[in-house]
C-alpha cells in the first residue's frame, strides 16, 4: 500500500551550510488542487525548498509532513508519490527517449503502456527510438516533463519547467499542470518568470534570501505586484 | 524484492548504455593493458622479470584501471544529475549502490579476463595451474576493491576534486586487498603452487568483503542525502 | 572533562617534567645503548595515535548516523591528534631503526601498518578541507572505513612481512624498564586527553560562533 496524502507542510524549515544560510524558518502548506508558484530571484532558495520537499535535501531544523506522515517514517514508498522536474532534466543522453522512459517507468513499477502514453503527451512518439543526445533543449524538456509525471504523482514539483519551450509547448505544459491540480495533485512550480506564472498559479509564495516574503492567493498582474520584490524577471 | 529489482534495473540500464558506446569497457581494458606494459618496462631487466612481478603488476593494473572506471561510471550519473532521479526512486537507496557495484564487478571481471592471458603471455606465468583458486582470489579481491570504491565514488560525486580524492581515499583503505591479492596470486603462479597460502589469503579477502559490503550498504543512504 | 581540565594539565606537565628522570633511571640496555631510550617516546606515541583513531572512528559513526555536531567536533579533533602523534611515532621509529639496525625503514608490520593508518587520517583532513560543503559526512565515512580496515591492514602486512625486531620486547621487559614504559604511556595518554579537550573546545566554540552568526541574521 503506497501511502497517500492530500497536503504537504513545511514547518519552520531551516537549512544552512556552515555560515551560508539557504533557508531560514520557512513554513508553507500546500493542498491538493493547489498550484503554488514559488517566485523569487535566483539564489533565493526556491530550489532548496523543492529539494526539501522531494526528500533529497535534509533540513537542518524543522519538519516536513506529507499528510500526517513524516518523510523519515516512510521514505521509499513515499517517494512513489513524488514527481520532480529539475533544471538538470535527469535524462541519459546515450539512451533513446523510449529507453529513458522505460527505465524510469520500471523503477516505479509501471509498464510499457505508461511509456507510450508519456511519449504521446510529449509529442515525441515519432522520435522515440532516437538518442536523447540528438534532441533539442525543448524536446528534452518535454521528455523530462513527462518523465517526472510518469507515476502520476500526488506531489508535483517543477523547477523552472518552461525553460527552452516555445509558446505552444508552454501552453501545453500549463494546461497539463492545471489538469493535474484539478485531479487532486499538489503542484508546486518554482520559476523566476512572473509572466508565465500569471494565470497558472493559484497561490503565490515569494522567496527572498531564504525566507518567505509573501504567501497569498494569486491575483492578476503578478509582474506589477511583485516585480520590485522579486528583483524583476 | 523491490531491492533486487531496482539493483537489477540499474545494472541493466548501465549495461544498455555501455553496449551502445562501449566507451568505458574499451578504454578501461586498454588502460589496463598499457599499465601492464609500462610496469613491465619498469621492472623487467634483460628480459627477465623479478620473481613475483607478474602478480604485483596484475593487481596494480586492476587497481589503477578500476579507479579510472569508477570515476567514469559515476560521471554518467553526474552529467544530467540522474543520480538525484535515482535517489528519488521508490526503492531502498542501498539498492542503487548494489546495482552500481554489480556493474563495476562485471567491468573488472572483463578486464581481468583479458589481463590474465596477457600476463601469461608476457611473463610465461603458469596462470592456469590452479584456475579455481585463482578465480576465487580474483573474485574476492575484485569484490572488496569494488565495494569500497563504489561507495567512495558515489559519495564524492559532487565534490570538485573528486578525481584525485578517490584514489587518496581508496588506496590506503584497500591495501589489505592488494596485499592479499598479490601474495595469493604469487603463491599460485610460483614454481610450486602453494595452495594453503592462497586459501588463507582468500579467507582474509572474504572477511574483508563481508565487512566492507555491510558497511557500504549501511552508510550509503546517510551519505547520499544532502 | 572541563572540571578536570586544569588538574589534568598540571598532572601532565608534572609528569613530563619528571619523565627524563624516570627514563634516565631505567636500565641502560646493553645491546643498543642510549638510543634504545627513544622507545619510551616511540611506543607511547603509537598508543596516543591509536586512541585518537578510536575516538575519531567512533565519533564519525555517531555523527554519520545521528547527526550530532558534537560528535563531529570529536571526530576532527581525533583525526588531527592521530596525525600529530602518528608523526611523532613515524619520526622516532626510523631514528631508532637507523641507529639500532642500520636502515631507516624495514617494512616491518607495525611501522608499515601504522604508516598506512596515518595516511588514512591525513586523507581524512584532505577530504574535510577540499571536499566542499558537506565534507564532514564524507570525512566521517573515511574515518569509519579507515578504522574498520585497521585490523586487516595490520594482519595482512604482518603476514606479508614478518618480524618486528622487538616484537618480544614488551613481555620480557625487565621490571624497571616496564615501569618506565608504563609511566611514559600514561603521561602520553593524559597529554592526548588534554589536547583532545582543548581541540574539541575550539571546535565547539567555532560551531557556537557560526550559530550566533546565523541567529544574528534572524
Amino acid at each position: 500500500m503506497i501511502p497517500d496524502f492530500d497536503s504537504v507542510r513545511l514547518i519552520d524549515i531551516s537549512r544552512h551550510f556552515g555560515r551560508r544560510r539557504a533557508l531560514s524558518h520557512v513554513s508553507l502548506t500546500a493542498r491538493a488542487g493547489d498550484i503554488v508558484g514559488l517566485l523569487g530571484p535566483n539564489g533565493a532558495g526556491k530550489s532548496t525548498i523543492i529539494g526539501v520537499l522531494a526528500t533529497l535535501v535534509a533540513p537542518t531544523s524543522g519538519e516536513v509532513r506529507y499528510g500526517e506522515h513524516t518523510a523519515h517514517a516512510l521514505a521509499a514508498p513515499l517517494r512513489a508519490r513524488i514527481g520532480l522536474l529539475a533544471h538538470e532534466l535527469f535524462l541519459y543522453p546515450e539512451l533513446t527517449a523510449r529507453q529513458n522512459l522505460t527505465f524510469f517507468a520500471a523503477l516505479y513499477g509501471l509498464d510499457g503502456a505508461a511509456v507510450d502514453t508519456a511519449l504521446a503527451r510529449a509529442e515525441l512518439s515519432d522520435r522515440a527510438e532516437d538518442d536523447v543526445s540528438g534532441f533539442s533543449r525543448g524536446m528534452r524538456q518535454r521528455l523530462a516533463f513527462e518523465r517526472a509525471l510518469l507515476p502520476a504523482p500526488r506531489l508535483v514539483l517543477m523547477d523552472e519547467p518552461f525553460t527552452g519551450l516555445d509558446d505552444r509547448a508552454i501552453g501545453i505544459a500549463s494546461s497539463r499542470m492545471r489538469e493535474l491540480a484539478a485531479a487532486g495533485s499538489i503542484v508546486i512550480v518554482a520559476t523566476h518568470d512572473l509572466d508565465l506564472a500569471e494565470g497558472l498559479v493559484t497561490r503565490v509564495v515569494l522567496v527572498r534570501g531564504g525566507r518567505i516574503a509573501v504567501d497569498e492567493a494569486a491575483s492578476v498582474n503578478l509582474r506589477a505586484r511583485y516585480r520590485a520584490m522579486a528583483g524583476g524577471a | 524484492m523491490i531491492f533486487w529489482r531496482t539493483a537489477w534495473l540499474v545494472l541493466r540500464k548501465d549495461f544498455a548504455i555501455e553496449v551502445k558506446s562501449r566507451e568505458i569497457v574499451y578504454t578501461t581494458v586498454f588502460f589496463a593493458v598499457a599499465s601492464v606494459l609500462i610496469f613491465s618496462f619498469a621492472f623487467v631487466k634483460e628480459g627477465v622479470a623479478p620473481e613475483g612481478a607478474a602478480a604485483g603488476i596484475l593487481w596494480v593494473a586492476i587497481a589503477f584501471a578500476g579507479t579510472l572506471a569508477l570515476g567514469r561510471t559515476f560521471e554518467r550519473e553526474r552529467y544530467n544529475d540522474t543520480l538525484r532521479a535515482l535517489l528519488l526512486a521508490p526503492a531502498p537507496r542501498a539498492a542503487l549502490y548494489v546495482g552500481k557495484l554489480l556493474g563495476m564487478i562485471a567491468l573488472l571481471a572483463v578486464t581481468e579476463a583479458l589481463l590474465l592471458p596477457l600476463l601469461a603471455f608476457l611473463f610465461a606465468a603458469p596462470l592456469f595451474a590452479r584456475p579455481g583458486l585463482l578465480a576465487a582470489l580474483l573474485a574476492g579481491g575484485t569484490v572488496g576493491f569494488s565495494a569500497v570504491g563504489t561507495l567512495f565514488a558515489a559519495m564524492l560525486l559532487r565534490v570538485r576534486s573528486r578525481d584525485v580524492l578517490l584514489p587518496i581515499l581508496l588506496y590506503p583503505i584497500t591495501v589489505p586487498v592488494i596485499i592479499a591479492g598479490v601474495r595469493g596470486t604469487a603463491a599460485l603462479i610460483g614454481p610450486q603452487p602453494d595452495e594453503p597460502t592462497a586459501t588463507m589469503w582468500i579467507g582474509i579477502l572474504t572477511a574483508f568483503d563481508i565487512i566492507f559490503l555491510t558497511l557500504s550498504v549501511w552508510t550509503f543512504e546517510p551519505l547520499m542525502t544532502d | 572533562m572541563k572540571k578536570l581540565f586544569v588538574p589534568l594539565l598540571i598532572v601532565v606537565a608534572a609528569m613530563f617534567a619528571f619523565a627524563p628522570i624516570v627514563i634516565a633511571n631505567a636500565r641502560y640496555e646493553s645491546t643498543m645503548g642510549l638510543i634504545q631510550k627513544i622507545f619510551y617516546f616511540h611506543v607511547p606515541s603509537w598508543l596516543a595515535m591509536y586512541s585518537a583513531i578510536g575516538v575519531c572512528g567512533l565519533a564519525s559513526l555517531i555523527y554519520l548516523f545521528q547527526g550530532s555536531r558534537t560528535a563531529d567536533c570529536y571526530a576532527v579533533a581525533g583525526a588531527e591528534l592521530a596525525i600529530l602523534f602518528g608523526l611523532m611515532g613515524l619520526v622516532t621509529g626510523p631514528l631508532w631503526a637507523r641507529k639500532a639496525w642500520g636502515v631507516w625503514w624495514q617494512w616491518d608490520a607495525r611501522l608499515t601498518s601504522a604508516l598506512l593508518m596515518w595516511l588514512i587520517f591525513v586523507a581524512y583532513m584532505l577530504v574535510r578541507k577540499y571536499g566542499g560543503p558537506g565534507s564532514e559526512k564524507l570525512a566521517a565515512a573515511t574515518a569509519i572505513f579507515g578504522t574498520a580496515t585497521g585490523p586487516f591492514v595490520y594482519k595482512s602486512v604482518d603476514i606479508w612481512r614478518t618480524v618486528h625486531p622487538t616484537t618480544n620486547v614488551v613481555p620480557t621487559l625487565p621490571r624497571d624498564m616496564a615501569l618506565a614504559l608504563l609511566y611514559c604511556m600514561i603521561a602520553f595518554f593524559l597529554l592526548f586527553l588534554v589536547l583532545l579537550t582543548v581541540r574539541v573546545g575550539l571546535a565547539q566554540r567555532q560551531m557556537a560562533l557560526d550559530d550566533l552568526y546565523l541567529a544574528g541574521e534572524d
